[in-house]
């Protein structure tokens, strides 16, 4: 037995449905943006693994771009969790409904 | 190389795979007894050369010049009862000293003693060498939120800042060194100075020096264990074995951070004047000498007060290790550009010279210490 | 041989820190099965011969986020209300479970993945810098921007939790 392309695929998309029902269901928003990582990770799977079996670099180049990206998002989820939460002493995303319709 | 006859020789009468497993293992054995020795000998040198700085004997009971002091002592930490609070997250607790312990053994994996005694050579040596020290902190962090007391518990927020901190100045001031070397490998970037980094370099060598002392959490920068303010920090609730574990990482992580600045900055296990010795004795006495002068430091300085640590970090070491990169890459870009080879002796004074200005000029721009005092 | 133990062992790792991470009830244990996650990734990446990638990924995924996230939790001391469902949790296992199925489903219906045995690997760092920064075909532009976007993100963050 070998370890495919689709192997790796399959893998990366256990990892992504799993963050994306975390991110759904969960209140915690410190949780929801875990969630949200494993998502990119999963991408990040996806990607090295078309790079290395294709022989082209360009996936990597878009993982190291999709890293970038994570960790930007990281920087201003975790401020904008941090600034809610000194407003309102809770970081539940269901209590946070002022631009809920 | 001896492990890799040994794997030859094995391979001839294993299934390949068996082998390699083995001769990993022989590997990991060997640095694991090299690491425990180095810190036994590091932890007497430690004790015996503060002791002459603040004008006493240091250890001086057990054996000759108290030379098995580091025996008694770990049969000492061995013995005692391990305690784990009532409220203590009982598996965070346990696991936080592991994980705190293993990642400076994991770093000497690719320290370049010798070019026949290195573990692995990865070609991304030094990139491992700062991911892996990234980890250690998660043991700081896993400790002091384990504990369940509150002193553990703003250790571990200082933690938090100090790693963000200092983490970026140490991997920009890296960044100078491979500029010029063009490669990750820690074989290649030994091999590349024929005149050690920290002469042509000095600001990077600086900026390096102080971000991995500030790193492993060296005196002034500890902080996070300041006795004064938070009894001992993260592991104020550790007893034991698993407290002995945090004292060997600890020392390890120095070990491996003065390991670093050799290999990067002091020309590794060269010596100027040919090699009379085998460059393994030669990168050992230039690793004792680097932790010397921590050790130095540390019984001359004052701790740092938490807001002139961060700001230190922002406010002197960033900015310095940016102007390194530029200064860098510029004079690489000109020689090239001239035809020159890298670095001639006018760059050297060059940056020797902005380095000593910079460092006289700004501190005068900012000052430390009138910002409010959080965590 | 290795490889298939190597992989098997990894995958079955991540998979199980990321429901750990959905499922615990202590945020400070998903947090830190969420690094133990972004390490067996980087180890899958070493797998994929991407040496470059899964120290990058070590050093930002568990050094940079995994360092940030902790100390969200720490600030936020939202530990004594733990690790709450939503109201919609059964949507969201309904919207997971179908995604799953469906790209499993694409995965395995799709013939003509490049099978079999891939190029030998490589050190992948110079490839990687040379594929990024080609004049011709490579990234520059969308390097730069983002670079810009970090600076944008590090403005915002300290604009965002800045005390007036």
């Amino acid at each position: 037995m070998t370890i495919g392309l689709e192997h790796y695929l399959i893998l990366s998309a256990v990892l992504f449905s799993i963050g994306l029902f975390g991110a759904l269901a969960k209140r915690n928003a410190v949780v929801v943006l875990m969630c949200i990582e494993i998502m990119l990770n999963a991408v990040n799977i996806a990607m090295v693994g078309f790079s290395r079996f294709w022989g082209l670099l360009t996936g990597q180049v878009f993982a190291v771009f999709i890293m970038t990206v994570a960790a930007a998002e990281a920087a201003v989820g975790i401020a904008i969790i941090i600034a809610i939460y000194r407003s309102r002493q809770s970081v539940d995303v269901g209590e946070v409904d002022l631009m809920k319709w | 190389m001896i492990l890799k006859r040994l794997l030859d020789w094995l391979a001839g009468y294993w299934p390949e795979w068996a082998a390699y497993v083995v001769v990993g293992l022989v590997g990991i054995m060997v640095l694991i007894a090299f690491f425990l020795t180095m810190i036994m000998v590091v932890i007497w040198l430690e004790r015996k050369l503060i002791g002459r700085f603040q004008v006493r004997w240091g250890p001086n009971r057990a054996g000759p010049w108290g030379i098995l002091q580091p025996i008694a002592d770990a049969i000492k930490v061995l013995t005692k009862e391990d305690i784990v609070p009532d409220r203590a997250d009982k598996w965070v607790h346990l696991l936080a000293p592991v994980v705190a312990f293993v990642p400076p053994l994991l770093i000497f994996a690719v320290i370049p003693f010798q070019p026949d005694a290195i573990l692995a050579d990865l070609n991304i040596g030094i990139l491992y060498v700062v991911a892996v020290g990234s980890i250690a902190v998660v043991g700081a962090f896993m400790a002091g939120w384990g504990s369940s007391n509150k002193y553990s518990l703003i250790s571990a927020m200082r933690v938090a800042a100090q790693m963000v901190s200092y983490e970026v100045p140490l991997v920009l001031s890296i960044i100078g060194v491979i500029l010029v070397v063009g490669s990750l490998s820690m074989m290649d970037i030994v091999n590349r100075q024929s005149l050690p980094f920290f002469l042509m370099q000095p600001l990077g060598f600086l900026v390096f020096f102080l971000a991995a002392a500030a790193e492993v959490n060296r005196s002034p920068f500890d902080l996070l264990e300041a006795e004064s303010e938070i009894i001992a920090g993260y592991h104020v609730e550790y007893s034991g074995m698993k407290f002995a574990l945090f004292y060997l990482g600890e020392y390890g992580h120095a070990l491996a951070a003065s390991a670093l600045v050799t290999a990067l900055f002091l020309g590794g296990g060269k010596f100027p004047w040919g090699a009379l010795p085998p460059s393994f004795i030669w990168f050992l006495a230039k690793m004792v000498l680097v932790f010397c002068v921590l050790f130095w430091i540390r019984s001359t300085l004052p701790r740092l007060r938490v807001d002139q640590f961060t700001g230190f970090a922002w406010k002197f070491l960033f900015p310095m290790s940016l102007i390194n990169i530029f200064l860098v890459g510029t004079e690489l870009w000109w020689a090239k550009e001239m035809g020159w080879s890298l670095f001639p002796w006018p760059f050297l004074f060059l940056n020797w010279a902005i380095a000593g200005m910079l460092v006289l000029v700004w501190p005068k721009l900012f000052q430390l210490g009138v910002g409010r005092v959080e965590v | 041989m290795g490889t298939v133990i190597t992989f098997w062992a990894l995958a079955v790792a991540s998979v199980v820190a990321a429901l750990a991470v959905v499922f615990l009830r202590d945020v400070f244990r998903a947090a830190l099965f969420l690094l133990a996650s972004f390490i067996a990734v980087a180890g899958i990446f070493l797998l994929l011969s991407a040496d470059f990638l899964a120290a990058i990924q070590v050093l930002i995924y568990v050094g940079a986020i995994g360092v940030l996230i902790v100390f969200a939790i720490m600030l936020t001391r939202e530990v004594k209300r733990g690790n709450p469902w939503g109201r919609m949790r059964f949507l969201a296992a309904i919207a997971g479970a179908l995604l799953l199925v469906t790209i499993v489903l694409a995965v395995v219906n799709t013939a003509g993945w490049p099978g079999g045995t891939p190029p030998p690997p490589q050190a992948t760092t110079e490839p990687l810098a040379m594929r990024l920064f080609d004049l011709e075909t490579g990234f520059v532009l969308p390097f730069e921007i983002a670079s810009v976007l970090l600076l944008a993100a590090v403005i915002g963050a300290i604009v965002l939790v800045r005390e007036r």
